[in-house]
């Protein structure tokens, strides 16, 4: 069985990951300055000129990117390359109604692809496994990130996207799936599906799991390892920087090496953007060092997170990168989906509603599950009870074409929702999605 | 001749139906018929009072509410008396959104309240067919 994917570079010594990086860096701040306008114009703010950047010590000269900008730009405006080198889109929830829209040449789709292969070699496959791929397929990076590293492993790939779990399990079990690849919190309803219908952990032919797209904690691990009969592991990443396989986990399940010969990464302060040293806990920001299609530099991911050289006993020797300790944005991960409060107050205003309203979000039976209170107004009030369900329908239906999941609407009493300091609280969390 | 219904929000928590009743009571009005619907988030409470308008004013401080004209339409105590009202209504195509029956003394009789979509017309109807319907005064008099 192989243990690497790209063993070369995966347990090149640090001075040649470093001198990649510092090769690549250079000609990708030049690439950027020359074809991405809207970048070009932020060096040009800070006075940053492509021959200031001779290493990845310079980058902390450069600008930094956030949602913001990338909504700002939509659709095309950081776009590196013409669109007839293009082969693909994915895209993700912006912070209102415009999604993110992430553009990939087939040389980045190779990239992100290697990425996920090595994520799938570092779980245990090879070419003799069947990995089911149960990520939702479509503008989600997860389905179609993964399928294409099984592909490049070689794994027997079935691409069953996510839901329908009464198949689920019918392929699973009928075709002894080897690697199940799905959200933490779809693993979990998968095993408890099993167990309902009388399969025992060793019944399956699973031997792991590659879980990721949502947070979850070390005791959720060890249920889904024990309900499976598998060993569960952790994969990271975010569409603006390619997708799931920016970082991944290896056989210590102990952080996550990120693929540093593709993506550079930093730790700041997420409130004053200074670069942190290693084993601060900070907010993570990714340079794309060698993508051509949306390269995007000094992005800010808003994760919280903490990095790590330490010696890691698989032999790789990319940095590791803890699981994501919180955010420091507003933005909550609901079903694998990116939600953003202020999507939803998009939705009520259009809708013509006050933007009262608090979120509930809270996990029920390994599912997480999302209710949205808004406050009625006097002129919105009718006797009849049709017309407030005719309402929240409405409103759900609107929720879900801009979130992409279906909120639960209820209409409340003006002024019922409670208030700190004058100040609505807008999203109650039940989970406990951080150890 | 319609009367005046008028229509509270309830939210769903413990001691809100009771310190809207509570309200009404303190200001000694008289409630002649009511029905509540209920829903999974909210109760809607509706309501003819013997004093609509300061009924209103009390309860506006509280909740949200609203007046609906309804019709309160005498029933005969007979076989079929409901189904003749509401036939002469469905044939004419006027639509119920709901009803809810009351009485008051013996000799008042019983009474059903028709919430309809075209109230005017509801009212014509009835009218024109000799079915006597209650007005304000009637409400006031009790």
């Amino acid at each position: 069985m192989r243990k690497y994917f790209q063993p070369e570079i995966e347990t090149a010594p640090r001075e040649e990951i470093l001198k990649i990086q510092n090769e690549k860096i250079v000609k990708q701040v030049r690439h950027v300055y020359e074809n991405v306008k809207y970048y070009r114009d932020l060096m040009d703010a800070k006075g940053v000129k492509p021959e200031d950047i001779k290493g990845v010590d310079d980058i902390k000269k450069l600008p930094f990117l956030s949602k913001a900008d990338l909504r700002e730009a939509y659709p095309y405006g950081l776009l590196g390359t013409d669109i007839k080198n293009c082969v693909r889109i994915q895209s993700t929830s912006g912070t209102t109604g415009k999604r993110v829209v992430a553009f990939y040449t087939q040389g980045d789709v190779d990239m992100w692809e290697d990425c996920t292969a090595r994520a799938i070699v570092a779980a245990g496959g090879d070419e003799g496994d069947v990995c089911q791929v149960a990520y939702g397929y479509g503008l989600f990076t997860g389905g179609a990130g993964i399928h294409g590293g099984s592909h490049k492993v070689g794994c027997l790939t079935l691409p069953m996207s996510s839901g329908n779990t009464e198949r689920q399990i019918q392929f699973m079990m009928d075709l002894n799936a080897t690697i199940l690849c799905c959200t933490p919190s779809y693993a979990a309803y998968i095993g408890e599906t099993l167990a309902e219908k009388g399969y025992k952990p060793e019944d399956n032919k699973l031997k792991a799991g590659i879980f990721g797209a949502e947070p979850w904690t070390e005791e959720m691990r060890r249920d889904i390892e024990k309900n499976l009969g598998i060993k569960a592991y952790d994969i990271y990443g975010l569409t603006e920087i390619s997708g799931p396989g920016v970082a991944f986990e290896c056989e210590e399940q102990h952080g996550m090496h990120i693929n540093e010969d593709h993506f550079y990464v930093e730790v700041i302060d997420p409130d004053t953007g200074e670069v942190l040293p290693e084993g601060s806990k900070g907010e993570l920001v990714f340079t794309s060092l060698d993508k051509e299609a949306f390269p995007l530099l000094r992005y800010r991911t808003r994760d919280i997170c903490v990095l790590s050289r330490e010696k890691c006993s698989c032999g790789r020797t990319f940095i590791r990168m803890t699981k994501p300790m919180g955010r420091s944005d507003d933005m909550m991960i609901i079903r694998g989906v990116n939600v953003f409060p202020s999507q939803i107050e998009t939705v009520l205003l259009n809708e013509g509603y006050s933007p009262n309203y608090q979120i509930v979000v809270d996990r029920v039976n390994n599912s997480d599950t999302i209710d949205v209170f808004v406050e009625l107004a006097p002129e919105q009030f009718s006797d009849i009870v049709s017309r407030h369900q005719a309402r929240e329908k409405k409103l759900e239906s609107a929720m879900r074409t801009m979130l992409g999941i279906g909120p639960k609407v209820h209409l409340v009493a003006p002024k019922s929702i409670a208030r700190s300091e004058g100040k609505a609280v807008r999203v109650i969390d039940n989970r406990k999605l951080h150890d | 001749m319609a009367i005046q219904q008028i229509s509270v929000f309830i939210e769903n928590k413990q001691g809100k139906l009771l310190n809207t009743v509570k309200a009404i009571s303190c200001e000694g009005i008289n409630i002649r018929a009511m029905s509540i619907a209920d829903t999974q988030d909210f109760g809607i409470l509706r309501m003819i009072t013997s004093d609509h308008d300061r009924t209103l004013e009390i309860l506006k401080e509280e909740s949200i509410v609203s007046t609906t004209e309804v019709i309160a339409v005498k029933m005969e105590d007979k076989v079929g008396s409901l189904y003749e009202v509401m036939k002469i209504l469905s044939d004419a195509g006027v639509n119920i959104e709901y009803m809810y029956a009351f009485t008051a003394t013996e000799s008042f009789g019983a009474y059903v309240i028709f919430r309809v979509d075209d109230v005017a017309q509801a009212q014509e109807l009835l009218d024109k067919s000799g079915i006597p319907t209650l007005c304000e005064e009637d409400m006031r008099a009790l």
